[in-house]
């Protein structure tokens, strides 16, 4: 009873298959966006591969970079002053540094909403009070925190280096309905070629303090370094645990295999 | 429950006599997995997996309880709840990374143990309801995995959630009511979280309960082997241990190495980038794709792109997809072949190759955007993959003819390690 039955469901399937084989067409709509758009370029870091560590100059220069030109429009909720300590800061620079911005607070005696001078303890302070304030200020697109941006994009860091990279003149062929509309901007490498967010970085836009020439291409690999930290500041700590582990489940399974053929030494299997 | 070469349990220390008088734990341990229970002597690595299985569901459950001790299953906080973990909690990064790698170890041990049972015929008589458990388990497996990933409320977590749940709004006249109430509103919000956070923490121990089942199935006809032929006397079969434990043992080190590296080396590689993204209802993804265990059945569900009959091709989508996985509660009676393994099945063998290479590629198209080749390679794929359980196995077992097989267990081992068991004449 099950193989007639189970026979006539399959048919079922498969008649209801092949029809829509021949009803589907097998020429895609064309998407002329597809041939504009470019694969990342690749960056390296000293925090990839299976032996990372955190160039701390580097990060620290991220930071700045995300300081005094990102974090004018995106916030960077998940990171706190006290995990600056990281970058190679000492506690007390972590507390200077924290004391450098206001963060939002109510005032102790009248209850009134107030700022106060930041704690480590705080977090980064978001740019806006909201989103409706972040919309209205960036032709109606939010900035998204950067916390976790380079695990939150396909091509993670890569992406994020090619992006700040990636300005360029929309190429003569590129048709019209392609072109950037008014507080859009060109970039091969965004999904959809045009975004509101423009040109962030500019030679020697900043000053780096231990005298790296602030180029376009330094500067964004410096942020794209920052911003890997930020997605996992447990990222070096979680390698190096990983051999370690690895290491010991080897000795372990090297040991389990002996003792295998031990005990079946005498058996034929 | 055993053979009758069975090796008894005899308690010797006076406190094992007095427990096994009062709470026979240690018995049922004994005839269970220890000396007490024989087994085919010629078990190769892919028997290895249900223990694996089991090991990988044990993780999951540690490594749950502890990420629910800081997860909050609230919209407004999941989704920092769960950096929070990743950020602030003591080897938070290692429990969740272990836990969110821990469900696709569990789905390669559970995906292999199912192929080993294809290939070897370990669902036919009399091990029918041992099969039967193990479909039942791969469900709640797949329930349970779905309702894990909507916990953590990024982009993916929110929009799996939607088109899952969408399917049942297929279902005519009912669907938009059932699919609300499943949901608790008419979108994911708090109400799906806070459910799917309860029934995601229950249903891991309804699993473990029909796994106790599974084994105790099991363990009544005693496990299959690769030649599939029955234990005939006790030289046919090994005490379970320390043989299997010791060949366990080594199998485990070898899936703990493989489970290690993803978790520390590469932790995100079978995730999505948009579950980073705080779940967003009013922002839809470039591609909604499940995780890659479902790859298989998205890719049936939308091969299916033509109304057919009175059934729209949504509907038909839903319901073969849920066929897809419910005929194999039927295998067991559309193969009618006796012969179990496939090493003296021809034919069979070949059918079972292609059906891994189409479950491969249905996983691919699965990955693929609703484009060409993508759709009608996921099509074809869906015609093999109904073809094969619903038309070709039944025809094939009917017309096979086996190759000739081993009167014994014991005969095809000394056969194997006859020295030319091939050529020379001295080895028949």
């Amino acid at each position: 009873m099950v193989r007639p039955l189970g026979f006539l469901v399959g048919l079922g399937f498969i008649t209801a298959l092949v029809l829509a084989i021949f009803t589907t067409p097998l020429k895609n709509e064309p998407n002329v966006a597809y041939s504009f758009v470019k694969h990342p370029r690749h960056v390296k870091l000293a925090s990839d591969g299976l032996v990372p560590h955190w160039d701390k100059a580097q990060l620290q220069r991220g930071m700045q970079v995300y300081k005094e030109v990102c974090s004018a429009c995106h916030s960077l909720n998940l990171v706190a002053f006290r995990n600056i300590q990281d970058l190679g800061y000492t506690e007390g620079q972590v507390k200077t540094f924290a004391k450098g911005f206001q963060v939002p607070s109510v005032n102790p005696d009248t209850g009134e909403v107030a700022t106060r001078d930041g704690l480590p303890s705080d977090h980064f302070p978001a740019p806006y009070a909201n989103d409706v304030a972040a919309r209205a200020a960036n032709n109606n697109a939010i900035p998204p925190d950067l916390s976790l941006i380079t695990k939150a994009r396909e091509g993670g860091k890569d992406y994020i280096y090619s992006l700040l990279t990636g300005y360029q003149n929309p190429p003569a062929n590129l048709p019209a309905e392609l072109k950037p509309g008014t507080g859009l901007h060109y970039n091969p490498y965004f999904p959809n070629l045009n975004l509101a967010m423009a040109k962030p970085l500019a030679d020697g836009q900043v000053t780096y303090a231990d005298g790296t020439k602030a180029s376009v291409d330094q500067m964004a690999k410096d942020v794209t370094a920052f911003l890997v930290w930020t997605a996992e500041p447990k990222l070096v700590k979680r390698v190096q645990v990983g051999w370690a582990v690895f290491f010991f489940l080897l000795i372990f399974t090297v040991l389990a295999y002996l003792s295998y053929r031990n005990i079946w030494a005498d058996k034929m299997h | 429950m055993s053979f009758p070469w069975a090796k008894p349990y005899e308690p010797k220390h006076p406190l094992m006599k007095w427990m096994d008088e009062k709470l026979p734990i240690p018995r049922l341990v004994y005839n269970a997995t220890g000396p007490g229970y024989p087994v085919p002597r010629n078990l190769n690595y892919f028997w290895n997996f249900g223990v694996l299985a089991g090991a990988a569901l044990m993780i999951q459950i540690i490594t749950g309880i502890v990420l629910a001790m800081h997860y909050a299953a609230n919209t407004g906080v999941a989704f920092n709840s769960v950096e929070h973990i990743m950020r602030d909690v003591n080897a938070g990064w290692f429990i969740r990374y272990a836990h969110m790698n821990g469900a696709s170890m569990f789905f390669i041990v559970v995906y292999l143990h199912i192929f080993r049972g294809l290939y070897y015929g370990s669902y036919k008589a009399p091990r029918e309801m041992v099969w039967l458990l193990g479909v039942v388990i791969f469900l709640l497996m797949m329930a349970t995995a779905f309702m894990g990933y909507v916990l953590p409320w990024g982009q993916m977590s929110f929009w799996g959630a939607q088109v899952i749940t969408g399917f049942f709004s297929a279902i005519p006249l009912v669907g938009e009511p059932v699919r609300q109430w499943l949901l608790g509103g008419f979108v994911p919000d708090n109400a799906t979280l806070n459910r799917f956070f309860s029934l995601h923490y229950l249903l891991p121990f309804v699993i473990l309960g029909v796994i106790i089942l599974h084994i105790w199935a099991l363990h009544i006809p005693g496990s299959n082997n690769p030649t599939g032929i029955e234990v005939k006397d006790e030289q046919d079969t090994v005490p379970f241990h320390p043989y299997y434990t010791a060949k366990d043992g080594f199998g485990l080190g070898v899936f703990l190495l493989v489970f290690v590296a993803l978790t520390f080396f590469s932790p995100n590689m079978l995730g999505h980038a948009d579950n980073y993204i705080p779940a967003n209802s009013l922002s839809t993804p470039a591609h909604i794709v499940p995780e890659w265990y479902f790859l298989p059945f998205y890719a049936i569900l939308k091969a299916f792109t033509f109304n057919f009959l009175w059934i729209d091709a949504k509907l038909w989508g839903v319901i073969a997809m849920f066929a897809s996985i419910a005929l194999l509660f039927f295998l067991p009676w559309l193969d009618s072949s006796p012969v179990k393994s496939s090493t003296y099945r021809p034919l069979y063998r070949i059918f079972f190759w292609v059906l891994v290479a189409d479950v491969l590629l249905l996983g691919w198209c699965g990955m693929q955007p609703a484009e060409q080749p993508w759709v009608i390679l996921s099509q074809l794929g869906a015609i093999y993959y109904f073809a094969h359980f619903l038309v070709i196995l039944p025809i094939v077992s009917r017309i096979e003819r086996p190759l000739p097989m081993p009167n014994s267990i014991t005969e095809a081992v000394l056969a194997k390690h006859a020295p030319d068991a091939a050529s020379g004449p001295a080895a028949a």
